[in-house]
């Protein structure tokens, strides 16, 4: 596979990797330097030296201008929106995929194809009837109002039901033969085999929970249940105020650490249980 | 350790029926096994005494109790599969104790009974590891101590031999047979290798489409099958058969050959005589061979020939035998087998 050492890889990697890296370069450049250089039209290549006031401003108060929510609040209501999505969409992908592979029931495939249609209706294309329905049932600002909608997957469950199918049947029979109900074989067997597979789409899915950005902005009035991605945006004023980009730029390089840190850790986590775990 | 009794039963999947009406008893500690080509529906009826399937009619009976409906567990049965599907996150400890577990028996119970099994498969040094770590004749240990573990009334193995290789699968074979011995368990083994069934079994059933076509002891079988398809089965090589019609109370062969072997038949009667290979005597009087391959086994060869009317025959004979192109045989009279020609049912 390696062939003899050649620069190429490397520059082109190189290359990559700034095209990627420079636009958050510039960002974390700018959250260190005060409001007058960025506000002069300048693009610092080098830290400043006001790094420490800029983030403990954004963390505590958002920028000074627009009374806008500490970033310490909306970093956590994204974390905990973000969390319960994943793990919500995780549980009933799981449990209905379960069902669907594992039971013999009327109108199980019509359940499966069901599913597999709403594929085509994300949120944004049912967003009015989906805000009708929260209003209705009083969940408007509120973390349920915020999670719920956007819970049930369609993705997930086309993913374990493919996993599933690759579950041998003889573990099945193994498990009736030894006594194990339903639900006992989910637990002790299928769930443990599952755990790769729940590692990497929980990463995909906490991704997809922090960067959910018109559901929130709709559903929620109340600035103390406002997401970070959201609030980042209504700090960026329109209209003759300057914007304290500095500030902005902190708030964003705290918006980046949470699922880069998800990335990292599970990243580990499900490489190790690829390698250790085989049918 | 219990008796097993099977009544009539049948299977139905849509519109193919697999099974049709299989009768069988089995005595405590009895070891059948039952043997079949492909699609004869041999794990059918294995799977259906398991209550991995329903039977479309009939009745499973263990130890006297009717058990027709009820759940795998309820049965109190272990199984071997082929694969052996051991659970490929727990250990051996575990694989083999997640039975049990699950009956609700207490830690120590648990330990000594793994224990127990481990020392007498010799697996005590592989408890912790996890099955992709063993060697498939290992893991075939192992998915033999989750049936023993567990003390059931009944073992069912369902080909648990072919996935290993020529070697292991005798030594293994040889193994199960003795564990069976001691334990003392009532057990059914399907399998479609013969040698299998005949070293294993004390009894066989000779499974073809659907149906039980013979039950009986191996020598039972070998030397009196009950019809062609029994006799073509079982022996390797295979039986030697040969058309012929009933002439004034004996046999005439299509080669001319007239045999003086008596059946209760009218003149004219089709039937079909059968001979085993090895049982062919070098000589002349019989039948002439047109040979057209010698397999040397060492002792003895194996030759593939053919007859005037273009009827294979095999012989098996003491290797340097064969003097040539052509070889000529002769049929003793008492290891001829007589069958209806159109029916296939000995006579």
């Amino acid at each position: 596979m390696l062939e003899k050492r050649s620069l190429w890889p490397y520059l082109w990697l190189g290359i990559g990797v700034l095209i990627f890296a420079f636009p958050i370069y510039i960002t974390v450049i700018g959250s260190t330097h005060d409001i007058s250089t960025i506000g002069r039209g300048d693009v610092p290549l080098l830290p400043g030296g006001h790094g420490v006031e800029n983030y403990s401003a954004a963390w505590a108060g958002g920028a000074g201008r627009f009374t806008t929510t500490p970033a310490a609040v909306m970093l956590v209501n994204s974390l905990l929106m973000a969390v319960l999505i994943a793990a919500g969409k995780i549980a009933i992908s799981l449990t209905s995929a379960y069902a669907v592979v594992f039971f013999r029931f009327p109108f199980r495939m019509l359940a499966f194809w069901l599913i597999f249609i709403t594929l085509m209706l994300p949120v944004e294309v049912r967003i009015i009837p989906t805000f009708q329905v929260m209003v209705n049932l009083d969940m408007t600002n509120s973390m349920a109002g915020l999670v719920v909608p956007l819970i049930a997957s369609a993705t997930a469950t086309l993913l374990f039901r493919q996993f599933f199918l690759t579950i041998p049947p003889e573990y099945v029979e193994a498990a009736k033969i030894d006594g194990a109900g339903p639900m006992r074989f989910f637990k002790d067997v299928v769930l443990p085999l599952s755990v790769t597979n729940i590692a990497a789409l929980f990463v995909i899915l906490f991704i997809y929970g922090w960067n959910q950005y018109l559901w929130p902005l709709l559903i929620v009035n109340d600035r103390s249940l406002e997401t970070i991605v959201v609030g980042l945006t209504k700090m960026i004023g329109t209209g003759d105020a300057q914007n304290e980009w500095n500030v902005i730029m902190a708030t964003a390089v705290m918006a980046l650490l949470p699922p880069v840190a998800v990335v990292v850790l599970m990243q580990r986590w499900f490489i190790k249980g690829l390698v250790e775990t085989e049918k | 350790m219990a008796t097993l009794n099977v009544a009539g039963v049948t299977k139905r999947f849509g519109t193919t029926q697999v099974l049709h009406g299989i009768d069988l008893d089995v005595t405590d500690g009895e070891m059948i096994v039952i043997v079949g080509a492909s699609g004869c529906g041999k794990s059918t009826l294995l799977r259906i005494v398991a209550g991995l399937e329903t039977a479309t009619t009939g009745s499973i009976r263990i130890e006297e109790r009717d058990v027709t409906a009820l759940e795998p567990a309820e049965r109190d049965v272990a199984m071997v599969f082929q694969n052996y599907a051991l659970y490929p996150h727990m250990t051996v400890f575990q694989n083999m104790a997640y039975g049990l577990k699950i009956r609700g028996r207490s830690p120590e119970d648990i330990r000594r009974r793994v224990a127990e099994a481990a020392g007498m498969l010799e697996i005590q040094h592989l408890l912790e590891r996890r099955p992709r770590q063993l060697s498939g004749g290992q893991r075939q240990r192992v998915a033999m101590g989750r049936a023993i573990v567990r003390d059931p009334k009944l073992f069912l193995f369902d080909e648990p031999l072919s996935n290993l290789d020529a070697k292991l699968r005798v030594t293994m074979r040889a193994e199960i047979k003795r564990l069976q011995r001691r334990l003392g368990v009532t057990s059914l083994f399907v399998t479609h290798d013969q040698v299998e069934a005949m070293t294993l079994g004390d009894r066989l059933v000779v499974m073809h489409q659907g149906r039980a076509a013979q039950i009986a002891t191996p020598m039972e079988i070998w030397s009196h099958p009950a019809d062609t398809y029994v006799a073509g089965f079982i022996g390797s090589p295979s039986m030697n058969f040969l058309p012929g019609v009933m002439e004034a109370g004996a046999v005439r062969l299509e080669t001319g050959l007239l045999l003086p072997v008596s059946a209760p038949l009218a003149d004219g009667h089709k039937v079909t005589l059968g001979i085993r290979p090895e049982h062919l005597l070098i000589g002349n009087g019989g039948l002439t061979l047109a040979v057209e391959l010698l397999e040397p086994l060492g002792g003895e060869t194996v030759v593939h020939g053919k007859l005037d009317n273009g009827t294979t025959v095999v012989a098996k004979v003491p290797t340097g035998s064969v003097p040539g192109d052509t070889l000529g045989v002769i049929l003793p009279l008492d290891k001829l087998h007589i069958f209806d020609a159109e029916s296939g049912l000995r006579l």
